[in-house]
């Protein structure tokens, strides 16, 4: 697991693949890490939609029927909630990444955060009001 | 006052004995009110004069008594006894070589912290007989809670990068840097940057926040990366589409 360097103090290795398993915080890391694996996926399924499109109404309507099928709504659901964990795990850093300073005294963290969900709730609901 | 047998679990290690280091368990009839530094004298004082490790003050400011207790990166005076089981395991500070026992090298944490260059930059020079550098109460909070770190090295300890990468900068070298930057009697930031701002500096970084978190004085190590970042995202745009703005 170690060795000794030249100065006689030993040196403990990290283990390469499996360090993130020692902290339940590195899990969590790594969980949000993972979540964008999920959100590329999704990305990459709205370019092929845009490839069927061009192709025409048939080949996007099997597209859609794909899409339509379990393992498809599977994949729309996982992703979902990736991209729930992935924003929410975001928002809630956002004080830390960009602090806001009123005068003496920094605006409380709860606010920040808190804007992130309303303008996240107001967009969502704008667009199942006017883009579907 | 009550008390409890706890046995102290604690990795040994002697570069001129030993090949590598072992655990060693002492019995101590501990005090509820104990921090696992009092243990730790005890057995010094007691029971085995032989065991090495670093501590100054007992009371969270010098930050040397910085050990791995129970795998958590934590100051030995900060960790209380009443908060653990009647097992607990003391090992130095992982990601840093082990020179004996709880004593670990720091060289490599010195000379980043030192490179980049944690000090007063003043814009212009001025005479002493102009007097005192002034700052009102709002610049001051700009920089306040990064000057809280007492460079106990634990956030270097939790950061699984600096693990990984040894040549990241880390957490607290490039906080103290931030805050040498936030300072409005500062104008060193371009020469922080060169460091701060390279790949092995702030870019190293992915925020797995666990800096801040084992951080004992609340300097939030990884918000000041963040922040380090945003400016120098900032920096990069106006180089390269606004070249005739000014710095």
């Amino acid at each position: 697991m170690g060795k000794k360097m030249n100065k006689n103090s030993y040196i403990r290795e990290v283990p390469r693949a499996s360090w993130f398993l020692k902290q339940p915080r590195y899990i969590r890391y790594m969980a949000r890490e993972v979540t964008s694996l999920f959100i590329g996926a999704y990305t990459l399924m709205l370019v092929i939609a845009i490839k069927r499109v061009a192709e025409g109404p048939d080949a996007f309507q099997n597209f859609l029927e794909i899409l339509y099928s379990p393992l498809g709504i599977l994949f729309n659901i996982s992703t979902l909630l990736a991209a729930l964990y992935h924003s929410t795990s975001w928002f809630n850093v956002t004080p830390q990444a960009m602090p806001i300073q009123w005068g003496e005294e920094f605006v409380s963290g709860r606010i920040i955060v808190g804007a992130h969900y309303i303008i996240w709730i107001a967009i969502s609901i704008l667009i199942l009001v006017f883009g579907v | 006052m009550s008390e409890r047998q706890i046995q102290i679990e604690v990795l040994r290690y002697n570069p001129e004995t030993d090949i590598e280091p072992t655990i060693q368990a002492y019995t101590v009839s501990c005090l509820n009110e104990w921090v696992v530094l009092d243990a730790l004298n005890y057995i010094k004082d007691n029971l085995d004069a032989t065991l090495s490790y670093r501590w100054s003050c007992h009371m969270a400011v010098c930050g040397s008594c910085g050990m791995m207790i129970n795998g958590e990166p934590k100051l030995a005076c900060k960790a209380f006894i009443h908060e653990y089981s009647d097992r607990i395991r003391v090992e130095p500070l992982v990601h840093f070589p082990i020179k004996r026992d709880l004593i670990t090298d720091i060289e490599d944490f010195i000379a980043k912290f030192a490179s980049v260059k944690p000090y007063l930059i003043p814009k212009e020079k001025r005479p002493i007989s102009d007097g005192e550098y002034q700052q009102k109460p709002e610049d001051l909070l700009k920089f306040k809670q990064y000057t809280l770190c007492i460079n106990c090295m634990l956030c270097y300890s939790a950061c699984p990068k600096y693990g990984l990468v040894p040549e990241f900068i880390g957490p607290a070298a490039i906080s103290i840097a931030h805050r040498y930057n936030q300072d409005s009697r500062d104008g060193g930031r371009h020469h922080r940057q060169e460091i701060i701002a390279s790949s092995e500096g702030v870019w190293e970084c992915s925020f797995v926040g666990a800096c801040s978190e084992v951080c004992p004085k609340h300097v939030d190590p990884a918000g000041a990366l963040q922040q380090v970042k945003l400016a120098s995202t900032i920096d990069w745009y106006r180089e390269h589409l606004m070249p005739w703005v000014k710095k």
